[in-house]
């Protein structure tokens, strides 16, 4: 039987948090605030060419002229964007070459998180064992990039953003904010201002990308924003699977997280993209403190039969305003979403996808779910959308809300607008409470209350679990375990 | 076995169960019949632990354990079952896997390794083909979309999987047609043993021709008003419940 399916078996010790620490290691900052200079000094840190100083500036400009969004269903104060650090780095003469050259405190701090960085060990393990090539990003930069040698055997680029302006300016310059242009949104614009490292990936034609690539990202330093940028590219009939995730030490203030992610995706390729969003949530009770997860990720499914595939796992986050979205151009592409958001303590998510139909015969399919605990609010906004030329398009949205406890809220938002008459879409939602009814006959069969609650909840989100790469799906189940725990009685 | 010794219970702040006393000796299966609100699906639940059943007077215990001062769980893995009148739908989690966890969880609460994989399939083969379930529907989520008598049979398959010493089966018969009733009886019969007892809790008689009780108790406005044997149930089947319903 599948691991995934073997639900709570695999459900460990609750734990509190886990993430929560700090690591002290010596680090560069930028000067505290924003400003066209901040811009310049974080272009000249990163050696960047003049075109992608002009690209941040414009953006910068474009950025001062605009309002923060204010439709989600999220409350908190105005940020004091000069209140802020834009560039931490862990303090090292030049980039690190290889493993060796990286600052052990660093690896320990990756090693705490539980996440393979040394290719020895992971070579070392059983024949056949999956294996993941892994950029680490430690506050704005990348710190290390793993198995990059035999992914450039099978054509494949996987590197640090940073580093793909310098060797691949053609890529980049052609690809970067051809998905999420420059002043989409007010915090994508900002991020094109101010992103300080990301991952970039290619897939040339036709290739199958031998492993799963997988990013995490970590906020240590105090006062300091995240705002990374990716791009992956799968060119025609290529194919890749990728995975990110994320976490932060506990800290009182609030911390942000302007992120950018850009998927292109030619003819008949194919993009797998994963998140495990476990950024510090805040304190359960007061709501103090947590990561501000404001974040813009598009796909373009600009090629003929091009797919890509959506799924996420947040539970972490104080604030979670996220909508992973489609554009489905080619004819017959298709885009999938499958969503767990889970809130609990004084967590708010605002979070959902917009599916947009522009291609005969795209295809969609959306599946969320929702979980409310404590005294959270969680919201699914979704957009599907079929263009006049998007003949015989189709989606089909699944959107359940799970209700545990009374003080929490669940809603649900779709817009749908079918610009003409052949297009099929189908919505369906459900919300439901966690009954005691169910409870009381799974403890009645020997499981405590909080072992009861795990089981139902396994359930209710197996269906989204399943779209997870298999190991990364034992990983979030754990993390639906950690998060709702204390959630009832 | 089952010591109950004055109970009281409230649901909601009502009065339910008013000082009722009973005995089941291991080895016996004891009949609770009654009319519709005596109390009978409330016995079950005070004695399972389900919350909103306040005892407010009397004991209950399980070979002299105290069983009030545990929890639900605590009380499985001690051995007590209750098959439910209307069993519950748990969407997403086939019933296989159920099954394990469940079985896992009272033995870790027992201090006894878990069971493997091999082990536990096997099990639940043999159990499984004893009941006429098709393996095929156990790796379905547990009860979503089984029929009545599914669901019922699905209850005794957990039975017979957890191995309780002490089982409570409340109204399952109901929903029942005749050939499932025989094979849900079938497999009631199969575990009954020396060291095991059980409390049968049932509206008609039907059910006591299958699983023939030892003693047959009258539940009436929460205290058991008669005590008699196999022959008390063809009685009360004769002539309704309005004589105890009235004395009580």
């Amino acid at each position: 039987m599948a691991a995934v399916k073997e639900t709570v078996q695999h459900v460990e010790a609750l734990e509190k948090y886990q993430h929560g620490f700090v690591t002290d290691i010596d680090q560069e900052f930028a000067p505290k605030g924003l400003s066209a200079d901040i811009v310049r000094f974080i272009s000249a840190k990163k050696g960047e060419p003049q075109w992608m100083l002009d690209w941040r500036l414009e953006a910068y400009e474009r950025w001062l002229a605009m309002d923060a969004p204010e439709w989600a269903k999220v409350k908190f104060p105005p940020i004091d964007y000069q209140d802020s650090y834009y560039y931490a780095a862990p303090k090292e003469k030049s980039g690190p070459k290889s493993l060796d050259e990286v600052d052990p405190e660093l690896l320990a701090v990756y090693a705490k998180l539980g996440i393979p960085l040394k290719e020895q060990a992971v070579l070392a393990g059983v024949e056949g064992a999956p294996r993941y090539a892994v950029d680490a990003v430690f506050d704005s930069v990348s710190v290390v990039t793993t198995f990059k040698k035999e992914l450039g055997q099978a054509g494949v680029i996987f590197c640090s953003m940073s580093e793909a302006i310098r060797e691949h300016p053609e890529l980049v310059r052609k690809y970067l904010g051809s998905v999420v242009p420059v002043s989409d949104n007010y915090y994508a614009c900002l991020n094109a201002a101010v992103f300080s490292d990301g991952s970039f990936v290619y897939v040339p034609p036709g290739v199958r990308c031998p492993m799963e690539l997988s990013t995490y990202f970590r906020i240590n330093a105090e006062n300091s924003g995240q705002f990374e940028r990716t791009l992956i590219i799968a060119d025609a009939g290529a194919y890749v699977s990728y995975l990110e995730g994320c976490t932060a030490p506990m800290r009182d203030e609030n911390q942000l997280h302007a992120a950018v992610v850009e998927l292109v995706v030619h003819d008949d390729a194919e993009i797998k993209y994963s998140t495990v969003q476990n950024w510090y949530p805040g304190d359960p009770e007061t709501g103090k403190g947590g990561i501000y997860n404001f974040v813009t990720k598009r796909a373009d499914c600009r090629g003929d039969r091009s797919k890509v595939s959506w799924t996420q796992v947040e539970t972490g986050s104080a604030i979670t305003w996220k909508y992973p979205s489609c554009v489905l151009r080619g004819k017959d592409s298709v885009g999938e979403f499958y969503s767990i958001a889970i809130t609990n303590g004084r967590q708010q998510a605002d979070t959902g996808t917009k599916m947009i139909h522009l291609g005969e015969g795209s295809r969609s399919r959306v599946i969320s779910k929702g979980i409310s605990a404590g005294r959270s609010s969680n919201t699914y906004r979704g957009l599907v959308s079929a263009h006049p030329k998007a003949k015989g398009a189709r989606n089909f949205t699944q959107c359940d809300s799970l209700l545990i406890g009374k003080t929490c809220a669940a809603h649900t938002v779709p817009y749908v607008e079918a610009r003409n008459g052949s297009c099929v879409f189908e919505h369906e939602a459900t919300t439901t409470k966690l009954s005691e009814d169910q409870l009381f006959y799974v403890m009645q069969r020997g499981l405590s209350q909080e072992e009861a609650v795990q089981l139902l909840v396994n359930g209710f989100v197996k269906d989204v679990l399943q779209e997870l790469p298999m190991e990364f799906a034992v990983e979030a189940q754990k993390l639906v375990a950690i998060s709702l725990e204390g959630s009832v009685g | 076995m089952l010591h109950i010794e004055n109970l009281h219970a409230q649901v909601g702040g009502k009065d339910i169960i008013k000082g009722l006393t009973l005995d089941v000796p291991a080895g016996e299966v004891h009949a609770i019949m009654g009319p519709n609100g005596a109390g009978k699906s409330t016995l079950s639940y005070v004695l399972t632990g389900r919350s909103g059943y306040e005892v407010t007077e009397g004991s209950a215990t399980l070979d002299g354990e105290d069983l009030l001062a545990l929890a639900p769980n605590e009380r499985a893995a001690k051995g007590l079952f209750l098959s439910f009148q209307y069993p519950l739908e748990i969407p997403g989690v086939p019933a296989l896997t159920f099954l394990r966890t469940a079985l896992n969880a009272q033995r870790k609460a027992r201090g006894e390794a878990e069971v493997s994989a091999p082990e536990f399939l096997k099990l639940v083969r043999i159990k499984a083909g004893e009941l006429k379930i098709d393996f095929e529907m156990l790796k379905r989520p547990l009860n979503v979309g089984f029929s009545g008598g599914e669901k019922k049979r699905m209850e005794i398959l957990q039975m017979a999987i957890l191995s309780p010493r002490f089982l409570i089966l409340d109204e399952t018969d109901s929903g029942l047609d005749i050939d499932a009733l025989k094979i849900v009886s079938e497999g009631v019969n199969a575990v009954r043993s020396p060291d095991r007892a059980m409390l049968v809790i049932t509206h008609y008689q039907r059910l006591l021709d299958y699983i023939k009780p030892d003693r047959v108790h009258v539940l009436a406005a929460g205290r058991i008003v008669a005590s008699g044997g196999p022959e008390l149930a063809l009685q009360l089947e004769a002539e309704g419940y309005d004589k105890y319903a009235r004395a009580a």
